[in-house]
């Protein structure tokens, strides 16, 4: 089935994480650390770089590259400090009149007795909340797995783009598989109802961009992307600030909207 | 009048099963009595309903639907509803959904997961939502995200408050990633009825979870709950088993919830409509006051 070789594709442990887009994309990263409330989670790296002359905040969230450092960046699934990490480094981007570019590489926002008891949904709910109304431009880019509400607190932005090979999804197909269907079995057909490839989400207007993946060399990934991220930055940076917020705002306000007014006044 | 015997607390389940079985004992209509999952104390149900569907004896809070908690919370006759005959659509032809949303249609005889509208509560112009879940569990989909962000949106054109009762699965898997997007959707909506200054208050009620906490259940300015509700990200078996350890008692209530410092209170359902009451007052003055917040 198409959807799960995506699936399957998306999670290759060979595929580049945020640190090698870190590296491709900017120069003199400074990475920041910390959500000076709890700690500081090592799956969400912030910190700040320069896109081509132009300074730029950076959110990449990290699964890494080893079993050692796997297990040091908890599989890419963050705590709530690590999203509260981000939500800071975003505010000090308003500030200080930065664009902010999100790069999103979770399976999910960890679920776990620490991140329940530091309010994940709390956590996420800020960052959704927030973001919708940042006065600078936000770019999101899922490079691997966009894992559900873990995914989308770094996704409320301006333009959201995918990777060929990525998935963004509700549910893991694993997750929908077993909680419909009670059939783990049935993970591949879950794939294929849930939508999550890039090629449906831009039909379903979820996503703005695909980035081409053909050639298999990541070079020519990084330099579209670049490329890409400058363009759009340099058009939204002109933009006065209450209408790109407004235009974030619609962008999202679209789905499930109701054209016709049956509402009583 | 009711045998004494079968207000006595069962041994074990065949002690249960063989009593009512009997012949010689009148069956006892299931709509006359209620037991309580908590304590097995039998109520009469119209007890309950006086008794706002607490358990009398250790204070469970039944599960109620949302007509009946818009009558414990509306003046009476002042409640106007929103976007009642919105039903959602399959658009992802996911396998079984249109089936499942005709069940739930017949199940809770609401047409979705939401209640939404303007009503008064205790003198006070409000707008509400109420979830409900007996229809798929109070799952968000589009329609569900789409009724909240409007009311949203009328609350903050008109400056009224919102008062908002949750409960919910999560996300509705079904519709795809067009369900996750209400939880940004709403997200803006809340924002945008805060950055102008209204008040939202939410009682959150079990069980509150997933993509429901994740947005428009947590941003509320005061954020109440249900005694023992289950408030959580990922819910326990989840959890469980993510990290293959059991959890200790009282993870994810109420109580867990307002000691590590995420809910403002704790309030019986018995109080909402007074403790809502003591704080909208003192958000603004009932009825033409010149208040800031007040219509």
């Amino acid at each position: 089935m198409e959807a799960y070789k995506r699936v399957a594709l998306a999670r290759k442990k060979t595929r580049p994480t945020g640190l090698d887009y870190i590296e491709n994309l900017f120069t003199n990263f400074i990475e920041l650390h910390g959500d000076r409330c709890f700690g500081d989670d090592p799956a969400m790296i912030t910190g700040l770089g320069l896109l081509l002359d132009m300074p730029v905040t950076i959110i990449a969230q990290e699964r890494g590259k080893n079993t050692k450092s796997r297990v040091k960046r908890n599989f890419g699934s963050s705590h709530p400090e690590g999203y509260r990490k981000a939500l800071r480094q975003m505010k000090l981007a308003e500030k200080f009149n930065r664009p902010i570019v999100c790069i999103i590489d979770t399976s999910g926002a960890f679920c776990g007795i620490g991140a329940e008891e530091r309010g994940q949904g709390h956590a996420i709910a800020q960052n959704l909340m927030e973001m919708m109304t940042l006065k600078v431009p936000i770019i999101s880019i899922i490079i691997g797995e966009g894992g559900s509400g873990g995914a989308l607190a770094l996704g409320v932005a301006d333009e959201v783009w995918m990777l060929e090979n990525t998935i963004y999804s509700v549910i893991s197909p694993e997750g929908c598989a077993s909680i419909l269907w009670k059939d783990s079995s049935k993970t591949k057909e879950a794939a294929n109802c849930l939508k999550l490839t890039a090629q449906d989400l831009l039909e379903l207007e979820v996503v703005d961009k695909i980035i081409s993946e053909n050639h298999r060399d990541f070079k020519l990934v990084y330099k579209e992307l670049k490329i890409n991220l400058y363009k759009t930055f340099k058009k939204r940076k002109v933009l006065p600030k209450e209408e790109l917020t407004q235009l974030r705002y619609e962008r999202f306000r679209k789905f499930g909207a109701i054209e016709e007014k049956e509402l009583i006044d | 009048m009711m045998n004494k015997v079968l207000f006595k607390k069962p041994k074990n389940e065949l002690e249960t099963s063989s009593r009512f079985n009997r012949k010689t004992n009148p069956a006892i209509p299931q709509e006359l009595c209620r037991s309580c999952p908590s304590c097995k104390n039998m109520s009469f149900t119209s007890d309950l309903e006086k008794n706002y569907h607490i358990c009398s004896k250790c204070g469970y809070h039944f599960r109620i639907n949302a007509r009946q908690r818009l009558n414990m919370i509306c003046d009476i006759g002042s409640f106007i509803e929103h976007n009642q005959n919105r039903t959602s659509i399959n658009r992802l032809d996911f396998p079984g959904y249109t089936e499942k949303l005709e069940q739930a249609t017949l199940f809770s005889h609401e047409k979705e997961g939401v209640i939404t509208g303007v009503c008064k509560t205790s003198g006070f112009d409000v707008c509400i939502f109420v979830m409900e879940s007996s229809f798929m569990m109070g799952s968000m989909g589009q329609v569900v995200g789409e009724k909240i962000t409007q009311l949203f949106e009328y609350a903050t054109k008109h400056r009224l408050p919102v008062l908002g009762f949750t409960v919910s699965g999560g996300a509705r898997m079904q519709e795809g990633m067009l369900a996750l997007m209400q939880m940004a959707k709403t997200s803006g909506g809340v924002k945008r009825h805060s950055d102008a200054g209204n008040l939202y208050i939410a009682v959150l009620t079990d069980p509150t979870t997933g993509g429901v906490t994740a947005s428009f259940a947590m941003e509320a300015d005061i954020i109440l709950a249900e005694p023992e509700a289950l408030i959580a990200f990922a819910g326990p078996r989840v959890i469980e088993q993510t990290i293959r350890q059991r959890l200790p008692k009282g993870f994810q209530k109420s109580e867990f919830l307002l000691e590590k410092g995420f809910i403002d209170g704790i309030v019986p359902r018995n109080l909402h409509k007074k403790n809502i009451a003591s704080l909208l007052s003192l958000h603004l003055a009932p009825k033409g006051g010149e208040t800031h917040g007040s219509l």
